[in-house]
């Protein structure tokens, strides 16, 4: 995933506007030269057009911050504004919220993944306010005369008590603009025990306008002219359009036109279609049923589920490529009071957005103007180049609302068919997938199989772990998108004698990443063999990986390779979950608290599932209590608790329900009524508690996803004595006697 | 054919095919767009919509089923985003990306309106249709209860 790194070089600048304004530009820009780029666009523009800043004051004392990357439900268009208006000491309630554009010369990556909106934007933000804040007081200071350390900002004015002088932002606008601006270093930043706003609840910006259904997400967009398509693809991955009835499919009522598209090999790209162009999407959708095409479905044809799965049980017997390798792990094995051998096996899944995917796309001539629910809008306008020959320059990107990410976004296939039929018939074209498009055409959470074999010495203590994952990818040797396995991958580290191999089997299944990727599916598997690795020597779960974890700490590495690791935070959720849980307490058979904990996207989490299994098998989630660690500050704690709650229900949902089925190249599942989601009658309740630590302040989209998985199964285990080394959990038999 | 529809105390003439899902003529015709497509089975519920104030799936309903009955969209449930439905929706803040929520507020009308004071098992069985891929469940369970209190607020104020 491209991230951009964390330590950008920032940058600060103030442009008079021509309505008198002030604009606070603070560059998020990756070198000096793409911010000096800016500021010479800006400043002989003169205008009140302005590309990087993250904040403008009127001389009317309007307040206007941009949020720079894109909604998807994780809550970063109200986050992200809440920090500069917390430095700048504005209230919430005058504050206006618009988009800014798509530029990564001036904001750096504009796209939402890998949960890092918040680590990549705090600080810059809090700084882009602050010296916002720092100018007006020194224009206060001047228009009364008075040092600048005697005078104070609050609610959008500068005061000076002693005199009982005051004046409003929006009167000091001129004058600020006007000042050199502070080197960052001098800017002092709010303590945060001064925070107002930072850390209360602050409902989602859009909320009354989604409330009222106005239109706010991609499949809401509509242009003069515009014409509705579907873009039909082969059932088999990477297969092609040879013929199609397109004459009949022509002469269809409001019917524009029809045509085969070429596509590209790119699995997560343009893939080969026939596309149906109407003056409505009912239109298009009907003119589909009759289509008839001819398919070369290609060498997809021959692959599927059950056929992976044989081979795997047989690669795993086998030894793979060493991902990490310290001590001797089989003399270790001979040497441990108890082993235990298992295997894990897990599905393909749909990231399932319920807003299908649709782009709309307006070609003319050598230029573009696309409208795209988009997570990563800036590689999707790259992809459309590639596709269009279009120059990338001339190619302008809206980033829309989005009716859910979870990672399906990041890639851009739909923005790329859009802008192909646009070139294609001349004029706006809207494409939408239908449902059974959106299932069969994912970029799939990978499946995967695990052989683990691991020992644990007399006194109860792991002490030889060997570990061989098979996996998949697009080529060989390399694993596809969330399908990879790291080196430092828990418990590595953490045992001498420790071997994690992994062997890579090719398909041509397209994978993509989903929310929390690799770690939504190796926390299931890791921490579940932990459990029973526990169990095998006899300790409570719980303190197994309280010995396990020890005092260890991984600091980040200097040289940015590796993943920092603090066993002290890792203990402080789990302690904290189990706390909170009740863990220890007496419980009835068939009821069982398990527990997990994960660190994934910089976040550290622990939860406890309460669950009760009745004889005949019938599983209720009685409860989740999370502890969450993503450092020092809690942002939008709305916003934060929605986060964890959506994350373990989301989880819940992933590991006890989805499973799509792979046969001869194709994804068998077409809707809801095959490919369940949880609904609200299965939604346990979930606590979040957040454990503040003296730490970077991090995101929260999917680190409390990982851990709800094993969490679950491992109480399950608790209750009844069955092990779940299978998803979904659905298919697993929970009786017991 | 054209058709005459009543949507949201208005009268309009489209011409369609008959057998055009009420979701598309709002969403393409009538520019209300508030109704959302998820499935086009009536599985997921993104398309709710009140007919003779019942909730349907308007993916469901051909526009030759629905001509010149009452049909009400999130748009049209109140003039100013005073329902308490819309109001307790807001001030929980129950969206996250926020693609159902018409869909869950529409159905969460149509429960309150024959039950005011709905308990967490009535709310399961009259929400269940609705999916919410983000999973707000919880909020959502806790919106309708906060509705129903603003309401019968509004009840008491009135009497």
């Amino acid at each position: 995933m491209n991230t951009a790194p964390m330590d950008r070089r920032s940058f600060l600048r103030t442009t008079a506007l021509a309505g008198g304004g002030l604009v606070l530009g603070f560059s998020l820009g990756r070198t000096a030269e793409a911010a000096e780029v800016v500021n010479a666009a800006q400043s002989s523009s003169g205008s009140t057009e302005f590309t990087n800043a993250y904040l403008r004051i009127g001389k009317d004392g309007s307040v206007t911050i941009l949020a720079h990357k894109p909604e998807i439900g994780q809550g970063i268009r109200t986050s992200l504004p809440m920090i500069v208006a917390e430095e700048l000491e504005v209230e919430w309630s005058s504050v206006k919220i618009v988009s800014a554009p798509l530029d990564q010369a001036v904001y750096g990556w504009q796209g939402a993944g890998g949960s890092t909106s918040t680590p990549g934007s705090y600080h810059q933000l809090r700084q882009a306010g602050a010296t916002a804040r720092v100018l007006l007081i020194e224009a206060a200071a001047q228009t009364w005369g008075v040092p600048a350390d005697q005078c104070r900002a609050d609610k959008g004015r500068v005061f000076h008590d002693s005199t009982q002088r005051s004046l409003p932002y929006g009167e000091l606008v001129a004058k600020a603009a006007a000042l050199p601006v502070p080197d960052a270093k001098s800017v002092k930043l709010k303590d945060p025990k001064d925070f107002k706003l930072i850390g209360t609840r602050i409902g989602g910006v859009d909320n009354p306008k989604l409330v009222s259904g106005l239109p706010l997400f991609g499949i809401d967009q509509k242009l003069p002219g515009m014409l509705y398509a579907v873009y039909v693809k082969c059932p088999v991955f990477g297969g092609r359009a040879v013929k199609a009835n397109l004459d009949q499919i022509k002469r269809l009522p409001h019917v524009k036109d029809a045509f085969i598209v070429a596509g590209t090999r790119d699995l997560n790209g343009l893939m080969p279609g026939v596309a149906i162009v109407a003056d409505s999407t009912w239109a298009a959708f009907s003119a589909r049923k009759q289509l008839n095409v001819t398919w070369d479905e290609g060498e997809a044809a021959n692959e599927s589920w059950t056929a992976f799965v044989e081979k795997a049980v047989e690669l795993a017997k086998g030894s793979g490529k060493a991902v990490r390798k310290d001590g001797d792990a089989e003399a270790a094995l001979g040497k441990a009071a108890k082993v235990v051998e298992a295997e894990y096996v897990y599905p393909f899944i749909s990231h399932a957005n319920l807003e299908p995917q649709n782009c709309t796309a307006w070609v003319q001539g050598n230029t573009a103007e696309i409208w795209a629910p988009s997570q990563n809008a800036d590689e999707g306008r790259n992809l459309i180049s590639t596709v269009t020959g279009l120059p990338r320059d001339g190619i302008k990107v809206n980033v829309t609302r989005i009716g859910g990410g979870f990672g399906r976004r990041l890639d851009n296939d739909y923005m790329a068919e859009a802008a192909i039929v646009s070139q294609k018939v001349g004029a706006p074209v809207k494409v939408v997938w239908d449902r059974t498009d959106d299932l069969q055409h994912d970029h799939y959470r990978p499946g995967g199989y695990h052989r683990l074999k691991a020992g644990v010495d007399s006194n109860g203590k792991l002490s030889a772990w060997h570990s061989h994952f098979v996996t998949f990818g697009n080529t060989p040797d390399k694993p596809g998108n969330g399908a990879g396995l790291g080196a430092d991958e828990f418990p590595g580290r953490y045992v001498a004698d420790y071997l994690s191999e992994q062997t890579v089997v090719t398909c041509n299944v397209p994978m993509g990443w989903w929310r929390a990727p690799g770690s939504c599916s190796l926390a299931w598997v890791y921490q579940s063999f932990l459990d029973e690795l526990a169990y095998a020597a006899g300790k409570d779960p719980l303190q197994f990986q309280l010995d396990l974890l020890g005092d260890k700490e991984f600091p980040a590495p200097a040289n940015g390779r590796g993943v920092p690791f603090s066993s002290k935070r890792m203990k402080g959720v789990l302690q904290l979950a189990a706390e909170k849980a009740g863990w220890g307490k007496k419980l009835p058979k068939g009821q069982g608290l398990g527990i997990a904990a994960y660190f994934s996207h910089r976040g550290y989490v622990a939860e406890v599932a309460d669950v009760t299994v009745t004889q005949d098998g019938t599983l209720k989630v009685n409860r989740v209590t999370a502890a969450v660690d993503v450092g020092s500050q809690i942002i939008n704690l709305s916003g934060a608790e929605n986060q964890v709650q959506g994350s373990v229900i989301d989880g819940l949902s992933a590991a006890w329900l989805q499973q799509l089925t792979y046969e001869n190249g194709r994804m068998v599942q077409s809707n809801f009524d095959q490919y369940l989601l949880l609904r609200i009658s299965d939604a346990p309740p979930v606590e979040a508690h957040f454990l503040k630590t003296d730490n970077p302040v991090t995101g929260l989209g999917e680190p409390a996803l990982p851990p709800l998985a094993p969490a679950v199964c491992n109480a399950i285990f608790a209750a009844t004595g069955k092990r779940i080394r299978e998803l979904p959990f659905s298919k697993a038999d929970l009786s017991w006697t | 054919m054209t058709f005459k529809l009543s949507v949201n105390g208005q009268t309009h003439t489209v011409d369609v095919a008959p057998d055009t899902p009420l979701l598309w003529v709002l969403r393409d015709h009538l520019n209300l767009v508030g109704t959302k497509f998820g499935c086009g089975a009536g599985m997921c519920g993104a398309c709710t919509v009140h007919l003779n104030g019942q909730a349907v799936r308007s993916c469901q309903m051909p526009v030759s089923a629905v001509a010149g009955q009452k049909i009400v969209t999130i748009e049209g449930l109140s003039a100013d985003a005073s329902h308490p439905l819309q109001k307790a929706w807001v001030e929980l803040d129950v969206p996250q990306c926020g693609y159902c929520q018409s869909g869950q507020i529409m159905s969460a009308a149509a429960l309150l309106a024959s039950n005011p004071k709905p308990s967490d098992a009535d709310i399961d069985a009259a929400m269940t249709g609705n999916l919410c891929r983000c999973a707000t469940y919880l909020r959502i369970r806790a919106g309708i209860h906060r509705a129903a209190e603003i309401a019968a607020a509004h009840t008491e104020a009135a009497k």
